[in-house]
């Protein structure tokens, strides 16, 4: 536990000691930003469109909100790969990582001390957004449900972990920063590609559903935590920060 | 504390270590000597639990490297090639980071962090970022780190690279001051290094163990006789003709430098110190002597001999 958390400190050091976690904050904040107030204009002229046409009864704070959640779940598969590429690479290159494979701590606490910083510093660059929509919360009538903020929260939670700990695994495949980001956008692509696939109807779509990163995402979106969907993504982190230990442990024996 | 015991490791079809055995008493320096390629760093990578073994079995403070390699890390400093530090970090703080995760407890952390730093003059450099550091500062970093929980056994590869001359003199005193409560192995391919700081040294190369023995014995030992150096100012083959009279001289190589001087070498029998008689065999000429000192062999000269000449020497002495 002592270990986990030495790494985990050095890591969260080494994001803040660095411009990353600046950059990366800053530009989120602005891209999320700035989609929110669109939807918010959006919501407000569909809104007295809806009045003149007689609608009484519209979810409006709730149809931003499904649209908030749907673009940082598209903003993530940009962003997240920044916070992953260097996590091994880095490592490799300068040499440290012969540091840490000779003391006494384990690939696990390892791997896990690097992914929970990254999860740490994801959940940071969400804060402002919950900004955004406890404002609105409080502005709108009717007043959104916050179990549906909160599941959606849950759910952006658990998809980012998902994409980090895909990220994570990348980046101790290889020595070199700039190829593991390559490797995790086209890994990230490939997982939103899937999910266009996902939306056919057959069997074959019915499959790539149930496999598709994105689409479990969905649920959570509309307020829904569904037991499946939870389980899909801890076993999916699970699953690569498993095959992150096992390729940190094996190079051990691949080098030359 | 060390046992190494018919270690083989082989990268593909090359064979970098080849059954490599020797042992390290506890307290003890070991010099590990040998070119580069020699299969030191290897050696070293295997006995700090980096990397395993193809075959053989290594290990220190009676745990086994490859079993219990966990037990073995706690017992080890490891400095490799390059110090592994991060740019990023000022001193005091990857310190601090290297003592947490080799399990030095809270309350002795802040002092075992500021006594590596006085061991190795970092005091003034406490709240720097490495990567603002020169070479020299970065090694003696590395070398915090490496005493910084104050390992059973520290291992150093090649702990004066890329230091200036008096760097290099007070790397060599802080290991020599660690020794006693530490076991220290060390690599280098510097000979004088091996001479000063370590009590036994084993020979490497090409994977295999040359030598292991003292310092002292190894140069004697192999020297076979005592090389001497000349400077006179004489005729050049009156000069030869004069040295060849002395007694227990041999192979005699004269060269004439400027000014009408004269570089001479002379090889003597073993076990004989021929000095004094060259000495007064020159002076009884009348000639000016201007130098004439006892050469001490190179490792390259030590290489040629254990890997050309008789395989005699080669018998590892532990």
């Amino acid at each position: 536990m002592r270990s986990f958390y030495a790494v985990y400190r050095k890591e969260m050091g080494h994001y803040f000691v660095s411009p990353v976690a600046y950059v990366v904050i800053g530009v989120f904040v602005f891209v999320t930003g700035f989609f929110f107030t669109s939807y918010i204009g959006q919501a407000i002229l569909a809104g007295l469109q809806g009045m003149q046409m007689g609608m009484t009864q519209q979810d409006l704070p709730g149809e931003v909100m499904r649209a908030f959640f749907g673009i940082i779940s598209l903003l993530i598969l940009f962003f997240l790969p920044m916070l992953t590429m260097g996590v091994y690479a880095e490592e490799r290159k300068r040499g440290t990582m012969e540091l840490l494979m000779t003391s006494p701590i384990t690939e696990t606490q390892i791997v896990l001390g690097k992914f929970f910083a990254s999860l740490s510093l994801y959940a940071i660059m969400l804060v402002p957004t919950a900004g955004y929509l406890t404002y609105m919360y409080f502005h709108s009538d009717p007043i959104p449900p916050w179990r549906m903020m909160l599941a959606g929260y849950v759910g952006v939670l658990l998809f980012g972990g998902a994409l980090l700990a895909l990220g994570t695994f990348l980046s101790s495949l290889t020595e070199n920063q700039i190829i593991a980001a390559i490797l995790t956008f086209t890994a990230f692509l490939m997982l939103w590609v899937l999910n266009l696939g996902a939306n056919a109807s057959s069997s074959v779509g019915a499959v790539l559903g149930y496999l598709s990163v994105i689409a479990h995402y969905n649920d959570f979106t509309k307020g829904v935590v569904d037991t499946s969907s939870l389980i899909y993504y801890l076993s999916f982190i699970f699953l690569f920060l498993f095959l992150t230990v096992r390729a940190v442990d094996s190079l051990r024996w691949r080098r030359a | 504390m060390i046992e190494v015991e018919s270690l083989t490791k082989k990268y593909g079809s090359t064979t970098a270590v080849d059954a490599v055995s020797f042992s390290v008493k506890k307290g003890e320096i070991l010099g590990f000597l040998g070119p580069n390629g020699a299969g030191k760093t290897t050696t070293m990578r295997i006995l700090t639990g980096y990397m395993p073994a193809t075959s053989g079995t290594a290990r220190v403070a009676g745990c086994d490297v490859a079993n219990q390699s966990l037990e073995v890390r706690r017992h080890i400093g490891y400095l490799p090639e390059a110090p592994p530090v991060y740019p990023d970090m000022t001193v005091a703080a990857y310190l601090d980071f290297v003592a947490r995760i080799k399990n030095v407890p809270a309350e002795r952390r802040a002092s075992c962090v500021s006594d590596a730093m006085h061991k190795t003059n970092l005091d003034d450099k406490r709240d720097e970022l490495i990567k603002h550091l020169s070479r020299g500062y970065k090694q003696r970093v590395g070398l915090a780190q490496a005493v910084v929980h104050d390992p059973d056994v520290i291992i150093l590869d090649e702990p004066t690279v890329g230091l200036d001359p008096k760097q290099i003199i007070e790397v060599r005193h802080l290991i020599k001051g660690l020794a006693g409560n530490h076991t220290i192995i060390l690599s280098t391919h510097i000979l004088p290094e091996v001479s000063m700081t370590c009590d036994r040294v084993v020979i490497i190369n090409k994977g295999k163990i040359a030598a292991v023995d003292t310092p002292q014995n190894l140069t004697t030992q192999l020297r076979g006789g005592q090389r001497v150096r000349i400077e006179a100012r004489a005729p050049e083959a009156a000069l030869r003709e004069a040295l060849t009279h002395v007694e227990g001289a041999a192979r005699i190589q004269t060269e004439s430098a400027s000014d009408g001087r004269v570089l001479a070498t002379v090889e003597a029998a073993e076990g004989q110190d021929i000095r004094g008689r060259l000495a007064s065999a020159i002076v009884e000429k009348g000639w000016p002597l201007f130098e004439l000192r006892g050469v001490s062999l190179s490792l390259e000269d030590i290489f040629l001999e254990l890997t050309t000449d008789d395989s005699a020497h080669a018998q590892p002495a532990a």
